[in-house]
């Protein structure tokens, strides 16, 4: 664990506190099995919001308390430990980021402090097909007197359902697969001709496909310049990876925990299961995964507190290697607890169907990998 | 750099720089790394000059007590003097097992009248140390050696052999863990100090799969060593080889902080030499898709461990007491060594396949002789196995089936 300051300790400690009392495993599957709508509970993210974690990366002139993001990646490692559902990290931390970056004054007091309030839910709206390639845009911006009509459609969009306000990345010029053209708007879910359908997911958390038939937005939802928005959206999806990657990394350090219990407590032929050293092997193998993970977390996490030129190619690290140890552990999980393991009953099928969305969220595994060679040149 | 005191510290950079400027011979600039490489100390005046100089001064051994010449440095200014060192491309010519294990323990462990006859010649780098630990039955069960031991009166009876003893061939003394009791495992074992020159020392360099090594058999049959040789109680050798081996973990580990990025701490990144051998496709990647996908994987992980390496020393520094990342480092960056070194092979294509002669370059025979030795380094100081061991036992808390341990 970084070495933190007083502030940042006692932020961390107030969330673990919070998600292990108010939130913990049993919230999430009680959640599911009420079929909640939004997919996730609005009272626990009203007392989110009470708490000051949707204004984490918000200036304080809109209201927020602007802890950066390192901060807020320690809400989500806590959030993550717990499964917890909440749209904290596609509002507070993605679509707050994309204002932030690219917003005038007046998206910034239009938009910034609904959000820091947690009066509004907002998301991105960035990719059209199964695999996440924010360059192929094929949904169309064309100027509408002085303002847009956007055409097409958007998938696995993040609390697609509950979001007030749409991030959507759309293309006012070039051919799908060009990162020249891209223009970012910030669309309200209300908007005429904009329809939404619940996608009902393995993880049971809240998406949508959304649906847009000549969307009327005025020229001031454009977020920066028309055609030139990629260099943002890259930011903006860095930051939203690097918050992912910090709730994998409690994912995983829970799925870890609570296998590490039972090798330790599950007895079979006379003695604990925890004594049989190939489990211990792959026991060590895990913990070993999870060092390594924090560091790539933490690194991307500061990086971006410090604007450093490094950011992309930690954030795709940072991904990639939280990608790959949730993925070993939640297989782990399953099959070191054995029959029990296999039960719905059991939080361990919980944490593995939570692990592939994730993993498959802002581009995976061979998604990073290929970036990260690509960003170092080869 | 924030943790050095004020004024005190920058007078005594000050010193370390001016001594530095007056002693470290321009012509030795940056051929420490080198000869560590090739495991022989380079001959000639200027490196003996040095070598004296170093010695006199006691900073080969900076943080060692005056008294027995070392060059008494607090751990903030021997830090200091590493760096303006490094500024000019000297480094330390004293070094060796004397430095690195055997004198610190002696330190703690030995009486006064060793630590007055062996401390000096080792500040001094005047002879050379061998260490007399693992046998062809006792390896990873280090504690069940049995090279025996008899009270003989006015003397110790040495019977038995050790393996992997490194450098015995050039070795002056050798610090041996030896059995005076047979009745009791860990508690039957002492330490003592052997000469090698003594009568029935017979020494066999032992060749690997890389070729030579300074590895070694030792033999000794009937040695007669002092008595005053014992170091430590009758039976007490355990703890003070405990001790030992932890002097040389935090040695072998001093690699941390690679400072992250290209060029780390295990060298060039392996995509380079891809280029050079592979090629890149009109889209500017390496032209095999496979080989790109796992040197990307592989220069991934390095980068994961160059980041744990910086934060586990920064948390140690801090007030959070030895940080946990520690307990995987050796694993963890064992794997990445021998993963890098598959690579290169697997990249050079035929050309990693060397033994020697000119149809190779020099690198490319160096890759197959790093490849074929690397695969030690999850074998000794503890392997890869008895890592996984104590991660699962000391950190995790899970039972060992063989009762409690004995590490």
């Amino acid at each position: 664990m970084a070495v933190l300051t007083e502030e940042q300790s006692l932020l961390r400690d107030a969330a673990r506190t919070w998600t292990q009392e108010k939130s913990p495993v049993s919230a999430f599957r009680k959640m599911r099995d009420s079929n909640a709508p939004l997919g996730y509970d609005t009272a626990a993210f009203a007392e989110m919001a009470q708490m000051g974690w949707t204004g984490v990366i918000i200036p304080e002139a809109y209201g927020g308390s602007d802890f950066g993001y390192l901060g807020m990646g320690m809400i989500l490692e806590e959030t993550g430990r717990t499964l917890t559902a909440s749209p904290i990290l596609a509002t507070a931390l993605a679509a707050a980021s994309a204002i932030v970056l690219g917003g005038d004054e007046n998206q910034k007091q239009t938009w910034l402090t609904k959000i820091a309030s947690g009066e509004i839910v907002a998301t991105l709206a960035v990719d059209e097909g199964a695999h996440h390639a924010p360059a192929k845009i094929a949904l169309k911006a064309e100027k509408a007197g002085e303002g847009y009509a956007l055409s097409g459609a958007k998938t696995f969009v993040l609390e697609g359902m509950a979001a007030g306000l749409f991030v959507v990345s759309a293309r006012t010029s070039g051919e799908s697969g060009a990162t020249d053209g891209v223009s970012l708007f910030l669309v309200p879910a209300d908007a005429k001709g904009l329809s939404r359908k619940a996608l009902k997911l393995a993880d049971s958390r809240g998406a949508a496909s959304l649906s847009f038939e000549r969307v009327e937005v005025g020229a001031d939802a454009l977020l920066g310049e028309a055609g030139k928005g990629w260099e943002l959206l890259e930011k903006i999806l860095d930051r939203a990876r690097a918050g992912l990657a910090a709730e994998m990394l409690g994912a995983s350090a829970q799925a870890f925990d609570t296998t590490l219990d039972y090798l330790k407590t599950r007895v079979q032929f006379g003695q604990v299961i925890g004594a049989f050293q190939a489990l211990q092997h792959r026991a060590a193998k895990m913990f070993t995964d999870l060092e390594l993970t924090r560091s790539c977390v933490e690194a991307a996490l500061s990086a971006i507190d410090n604007d450093s030129p490094d950011v992309p190619e930690l954030v795709s690290l940072a991904k990639a290697k939280a990608g790959d140890t949730l993925h070993l552990i939640s297989n782990e999980m399953v099959q070191m607890h054995g029959g029990i393991g296999m039960t719905d009953a059991h939080d361990a099928g919980l944490y593995l169907k939570r692990a592939r969305a994730a993993e498959a969220t802002f581009g995976g595994q061979a998604y990073h990998r290929d970036r990260y060679a690509t960003l170092q040149g080869y | 750099m924030a943790d050095f005191g004020g004024d005190d510290i920058e007078t005594f950079r000050a010193e370390a720089k001016a001594w530095l400027e007056a002693n470290f011979p321009p012509s030795l600039k940056g051929r420490g790394t080198m000869m560590y490489a090739e495991g022989v100390a380079p001959t000639g005046g200027d490196y003996r000059a040095w070598k004296t100089a170093m010695a006199e001064k006691g900073w080969g051994v900076a943080t060692w007590p005056r008294a027995y010449g070392g060059g008494g440095l607090t751990p903030a200014q021997a830090r200091v003097l590493q760096q303006e060192m490094g500024r000019i491309g000297a480094f330390n010519p004293i070094g060796g097992m004397g430095v690195m294990m055997f004198g610190p323990t002696l330190l703690e462990y030995g009486n006064e009248a060793q630590k007055r006859t062996h401390i000096p010649p080792i500040v001094a780098a005047d002879l050379q140390w061998c260490q007399g630990f693992s046998e062809p039955g006792a390896g990873s069960d280090l504690a069940s050696l049995q090279t025996r031991c008899e009270d003989k009166g006015d003397h110790w009876l040495v019977n038995g052999q050790k393996i992997w003893t490194s450098g015995a061939q050039y070795a002056d003394w050798c610090f041996c863990l030896v059995r005076t009791d047979t009745a009791k495992k860990h508690e039957g074992i002492s330490f003592l100090l052997i000469d090698m020159k003594s009568p029935g020392i017979e020494v066999r360099p032992i060749k690997l799969i890389s070729g030579n090594s300074p590895f070694c058999e030792t033999f000794f049959t009937d040695v007669k060593v002092p008595k005053q040789n014992l170091v430590g109680p009758l039976g007490g050798g355990w703890t003070i080889a405990k001790r030992l081996l932890q002097h040389e973990r935090s040695g072998l580990s001093g690699g941390g902080g690679g400072g992250g990025g290209r060029g780390g701490m295990f060298g060039a990144p392996i995509a380079d030499l891809a280029r050079t051998y592979i090629g890149l496709d009109e889209e500017g990647r390496l032209a095999n898709a496979d080989l790109r996908a796992r040197i990307t994987a592989h220069e991934m992980d390095s980068r994961a461990f160059q980041l744990t390496a910086i934060r586990s020393v920064v948390e140690a520094k801090s007030n959070q007491g030895p940080s946990a990342a520690t307990s995987i480092m050796k694993n963890a960056g064992t794997k990445i060594g021998q993963d890098r070194a598959e690579l290169t092979l697997e990249v050079m294509g035929t050309q990693g396949l060397g033994w020697e002669g000119d149809d190779f370059k020099a690198d490319e025979l160096a890759a197959v002789r790093a490849w074929l030795g690397g695969k030690a380094t999850t074998i000794y100081g503890g392997s890869f196995e008895i890592q996984n061991n104590i991660i699962s036992k000391r950190i995790l808390g899970l039972p060992d089936p063989l009762g409690p341990s004995t590490h």
